[in-house]
């Protein structure tokens, strides 16, 4: 660890007790788990944006994936957090380490006043966002919301089924849309990735005799 | 005896009078992650003992013999001792912090999978729906920290065994998947304990495996990729100890290095246990339809029944992932490809497509 991101960690972990007592005094254990996913998430993207090795940056992603994880468990949608967890973590983050790891690990890619200088604006705009949205919004809170479909039975159902249990239209067309694009996705990448004619024969040797 | 959770039971008689929910909460993870480790070291300890030995007795020797008296006994206990006496080394060259952070994060992911594993029919961690999903997505993560110790060594052979890894599995969990979609086309439910339920008919020997004739070949190609997912000879190609030194493990030493090895034989059980839930059968057998007629249902006696039936169908499973290891030799890296990507994964979605057929015409007729 570099001396220059002492401070930052040592921040990092001032935000982690933060969210967690905050969470703690609001909800007792749920909002601790928020808290914790909130730093999570937060701390996960904080990291990536500061670190200057891309390799860490892509490892702090780790927290990230799994923080918003578990904020849908603890929205209820258990199966969209383990698809989050298999798909994101196992999936897509392998796929971009692999990738970057490939790269020599420079320490000087990124400049630190233009990462805070775009973190200051991200974050600015996103907050002003946020209080305009969150002053004029006029949420609805029904007290009698419908139990959440997330069992993996009522998920299957409602993707494959031509008609839902109570009568409304399934979503069978648009899964089958999603497999077909997917299959095109695969096709499509196997036909650029494919070894073409030209690259079979045997290069030209340079300087005569082979 | 009622059924349901009787870990939770036992816990809600021993907390303090009146004590909130969320506190019973914070105790339940507590027991359960103590449980969990105290279950873990405990099992990588056993199997340590039994690898030696029945890597000694398939090349005719005897393995350990001395330490503790009867056929070496107490050797866990003193590698143990060694590994902890170790010193701690990291390189110079690496990056310390993921380093470190590795074994946490390779260790972490499988205990949360864990929590899903059934003991015995009413003692339990968490009655998953999602049981299976959550095994297989949180198995996937241990890659992570594997690729992130191969990456922070800085060494070269750290760095091919990491990519070797993340190569393979990514391959592996492929077909690991969609075969495991055969049984459970025929459960119909992610969740292990209903699973295992469904498989209670004929005194206990209605396994999924006896179901369709496509089973068969889905608990081959399951048997194939669990080897690969827990990097388990001949697919060590990570490790490849005479090829790649230790592969990503080479920088690694002391208890760090322990904690890997801790996780390869708590994915091995895992991944036992999975097979044994989906294809042989889960809790039941002959001896625990005896033990759940003497008992009656939910008893005491059933319980045990179903949770040694389980856990020797697992170490069975473990002995036969040990033979597998010292019989085999190992399989080169474009091999372990060929063989994921052009055999085992058109194999298991024709093995899907033959089950759902077959199902389709057993419930017309």
């Amino acid at each position: 660890m570099e001396n220059t991101s002492r401070p930052f960690y040592a921040a990092l972990v001032v935000l982690a007790l933060v969210l967690l007592g905050w969470g703690m005094q609001a909800a007792h254990a749920e909002g601790l788990a928020f808290g914790l996913f909130a730093f999570l998430t937060i701390g996960g993207g904080l990291v990536c944006i500061w670190e200057r090795s891309v390799v860490r940056s892509a490892f702090s992603l780790l927290a990230t994936f799994s923080g918003v994880a578990g904020f849908y468990v603890l929205l209820g949608a258990d199966f969209i957090a383990v698809a989050q967890i298999l798909i994101y973590v196992g999936g897509i983050l392998a796929l971009l380490l692999f990738g970057v790891m490939l790269t020599p690990p420079d320490m000087n890619e990124r400049k630190l006043t233009r990462v805070l200088s775009g973190l200051g604006i991200v974050g600015a705009g996103t907050f002003w966002v946020a209080m305009k949205v969150g002053g004029s919004a006029n949420w609805v809170v029904d007290p009698n919301l419908a139990e959440i479909a997330s069992r993996p039975k009522q998920i299957g159902v409602g993707f494959l089924a031509m008609n839902l249990p109570d009568g409304e239209p399934g979503y069978v067309v648009a899964f089958e849309l999603a497999a077909i694009l997917l299959t095109v996705a695969l096709v499509a990448s196997v036909y650029i990735a494919r070894r073409k004619k030209s690259d079979l024969e045997e290069p030209a040797l340079e300087g005569g005799n082979a | 005896m009622e059924s349901g959770n009787l870990f939770l039971k036992l816990l809600s008689d021993l907390a303090p009078e009146g004590a909130p929910g969320w506190v019973l909460a914070l105790m339940a993870c507590g027991v359960g992650v103590s449980i969990l480790i105290g279950f873990v070291s405990l099992l990588a300890m056993a199997a340590t003992w039994a690898e030696r030995k029945v890597a000694g007795h398939i090349q005719c020797r005897f393995g350990p013999m001395y330490v503790g008296g009867w056929h070496g006994w107490a050797q866990p206990i003193a590698d143990g001792v060694k590994l902890l006496m170790k010193e701690d080394m990291i390189p110079l060259g690496a990056d310390r912090m993921l380093f470190v952070l590795a074994p946490a994060i390779v260790l972490g992911s499988i205990f949360g999978a864990l929590v899903a594993m059934p003991l015995a029919p009413d003692v339990y961690f968490a009655n998953l729906d999602l049981g299976i999903f959550l095994v297989l997505a949180l198995s996937s993560m241990t890659t992570i920290g594997v690729v992130m110790a191969g990456w922070a060594s800085n060494s070269k052979w750290s760095l091919y065994g990491a990519m070797r890894e993340a190569a393979q599995v990514v391959a592996y969990e492929i077909p690991l998947g969609i075969s495991l979609l055969v049984p459970l086309i025929v459960a119909g439910t992610f969740n292990l304990l209903e699973a295992s339920e469904a498989q209670s008919g004929l005194w206990g020997m209605e396994w999924f495996i006896f179901w369709n004739p496509f089973m068969i070949p889905a608990a081959v190609i399951f048997g194939i990729a669990a080897l690969a997912e827990t990097k388990r000879a001949p697919f060590d190609l990570p490790e490849a100890e005479s090829e790649l030194v230790s592969g990503f493990l080479t920088e690694y030493s002391g208890i760090r290095w322990s904690f890997f090895f801790m996780e390869e034989y708590a994915a091995m059980f895992l991944m036992s246990l999975i097979g044994a839930v989906f294809f042989f059968g889960g809790f039941e057998s002959p001896i625990t339809h005896l033990a759940k007629y003497i008992g009656g249902e939910h008893s005491i006696l059933h319980n045990l029944g179903g949770h040694v039936t389980l856990m020797s169908k697992a170490a069975f499973g473990v002995f036969l992932m040990m033979w597998l290891r010292w019989t085999l030799p190992r399989v080169r890296i474009d091999q372990v490809m060929t063989m994921g990507y052009k055999y085992l994964t058109p194999l298991a979605l024709v093995c899907v497509l033959g089950a759902c057929l077959w199902e389709a015409l057993k419930a017309a007729f």
